[in-house]
């Protein structure tokens, strides 16, 4: 913990991501308090205050229907950080067991799992998900669905290789020969060293997700509108610009300020951790 | 009376692409109860796949196929089900490595590495009783402040205290069989020796039979009761081990024994790399 901290403390970037990272949570957490106006968030028509540019009431402006675009990122937040959790929730364990199984255990069973984790890294990532959303309807869920889809495999290949060097460790033969079972090897003898790049890679990926995501809703297959979600009010702003350019720039710095805060939190947690890259 | 391990024409190939690749070709092997035996020969002779034979490692390697007897207490490891085998290792038989340190894992702390050991034998084991336990444990091992020691982890200690611990852990459980596959080699040699004198008054107390896998004659001459030579998956030479290193018969154990660098100086002979009195038939020391 004393470690962590002065480790923080002599990576001032690092610490500027947990800021980051922790105010934004923070704001997710407690939106209906901290939005200057909490009904925003949902189908809310003010026309006579549309399309304002950013003053002392409405501190990034207002949309087309007069909506408060700081609550709306607020909100929006919400759902990007429900959506990150949720999917790498999802995709982290499947990852790691379809990896340190394939990478212990070895054989046939490692050629069947790491030829089907291969076969979806095949596809360009965004490409799978606008593939699925094409054939699913666009729904916060599926959206879940679609992302933890392309995500798992990129963990199954981390964890593998992991797996595979810890595999010949000495320890792992001890275990063997005091009769440990291959369960208990794999799960308490292995996974444990294979945390901090699991940890790390969380951390980096929160950012990522958030982005595809965004993606996703940009392409208008996503998160539905009213729901505010960065992505579409990205693209919503994009026809109106340079004009109302609050539209779009703000949620945009929004994507860029919660994908910067992880990133800078992932390294700064590498380095914590002694991950190698 | 009937010997503790008693391995009888052990033969072992490896299944590669090539084809079968013979490496053991008929081993005769016995420790009894509470004896000391040195299995010695040159690296890629096979020892230390016979150890792994013993506590049934390689029998479930796919492409291992092992024949003849593997006698363990009267029953075959060879002929039993991998259940069976497992629940020999850890408890009536345990096995040292080469590097102490990586044999422990980074994760955990010594204290759940010994409650792992310890549950082995008694399942329902608490963490205070194991706790007091591998105090002791450590205690017998001349390991100073055994508490905080047990609070560590293997990278925060030096190798010979991995060592130590490593001989504590592999005798926790009273195994009837140790094997100890070049202990402390990673070690220098003035810990492996003060590690091995340890190991010896510690099996002899508990009636451990150990089997002594080296290339390392000194360790051997100081440590074994009898002595088994091995070259290319043969047994060469085997009987006590001052006859043998008093009078050696076979070609190889000569070659092998005139191969010590000795303190008066004169330096190496030169030995040939192979001839055929190598592959002479086997000589027994002293009927048993």
């Amino acid at each position: 913990m004393i470690r962590a901290f002065h480790i923080l403390k002599s990576n001032p970037l690092s610490l500027v991501g947990m800021i980051l990272v922790l105010t934004i949570t923070l704001c997710a957490v407690f939106a209906p308090l901290i939005a200057p106006f909490p009904d925003h968030n949902g189908a809310v028509v003010e026309f006579l205050n549309a399309n304002k540019a950013p003053s002392a009431q409405n501190w990034m402006g207002t949309d087309l229907v007069g909506r408060d675009i700081f609550s709306r990122i607020i909100y929006a937040y919400q759902i990007s950080l429900v959506l990150g959790v949720v999917v790498l929730a999802i995709s982290t364990p499947i990852g790691t067991v379809v990896g340190l199984i394939a990478g212990y255990k070895g054989g046939w069973i490692e050629t069947v799992l790491m030829r089907i984790t291969d076969v979806f890294l095949s596809v360009p990532p965004l490409v799978l998900a606008i593939a699925m959303m094409g054939v699913l309807e666009p729904t916060l869920t599926n959206a879940m669905l679609a992302v933890t889809a392309m995500w798992w495999p990129w963990y199954a290949r981390l964890v593998y290789n992991i797996a595979r060097s810890e595999r010949e460790e000495g320890y792992v033969l001890a275990a063997e020969v005091i009769g440990a079972s291959s369960n208990h090897i794999t799960f308490r003898e292995i996974l444990p060293n294979c945390l901090p790049a699991i940890i790390t890679k969380m951390t980096l990926d929160m950012g990522f997700v958030i982005i595809i995501a965004s993606s996703l809703s940009f392409l208008g297959l996503g998160v539905q509108p009213p729901t505010p979600d960065l992505g579409s009010m990205v693209a919503e702003g994009a026809r109106y610009l340079p004009d109302s350019w609050w539209l779009s720039v703000f949620p945009g710095l929004a994507i860029l300020l919660a994908v910067f805060g992880f990133n800078l939190l992932g390294d700064g947690l590498r380095e914590i951790l002694g991950v190698e890259e | 009376m009937m010997p503790l391990l008693d391995i009888k024409n052990l033969e072992l190939s490896f299944n590669s692409y090539k084809g079968l690749t013979q490496v053991l070709h008929g081993i005769d092997l016995n420790i009894k109860k509470g004896e000391r035996v040195a299995l010695v020969g040159e690296s890629g002779s096979g020892k230390s796949v016979t150890a792994r034979l013993v506590l049934g490692l390689l029998q479930e390697a796919r492409n291992a196929k092992a024949s003849g007897e593997v006698l363990f207490d009267g029953s075959d490891v060879n002929q039993m089900k991998n259940k069976d085998r497992a629940g020999l290792r850890g408890t009536d038989i345990s096995m040292i490595f080469q590097d102490p340190t990586s044999s422990l894992n980074p994760s955990f702390t010594i204290e759940t590495q010994f409650h792992d050991v310890l549950k082995r034998r008694t399942p329902d084991l608490t963490k205070e009783m194991s706790f007091e336990r591998a105090c002791a444990l450590l205690d017998d091992v001349a390991i100073p402040d055994p508490k905080r020691v047990l609070k560590s982890y293997n990278f925060q200690m030096s190798g010979g205290m991995n060592q130590r611990i490593m001989i504590a852990m592999a005798l926790a459980n009273k195994p009837k069989l140790l094997l100890a596959d070049e202990p402390g080699t990673a070690l220098d040699v003035t810990v492996q020796s003060q590690t091995l004198q340890l190991m010896r008054d510690l099996v002899s107390e508990n009636d451990t039979a150990v089997l002594l896998i080296s290339h390392n004659l000194g360790v051997v001459r100081e440590f074994a009761d009898r002595l088994y030579v091995i070259y290319r998956g043969r047994i060469v030479e085997e009987g006590p081990t001052a006859l043998i290193f008093n009078n050696p018969q076979h070609a190889y154990t000569k070659a092998l024994l005139s191969a010590i660098p000795r303190i008066t100086g004169g330096g190496l002979p030169q030995i040939a790399e192979q001839t055929d009195d190598y592959l002479a038939p086997k000589i027994t020391h002293g009927a048993i």
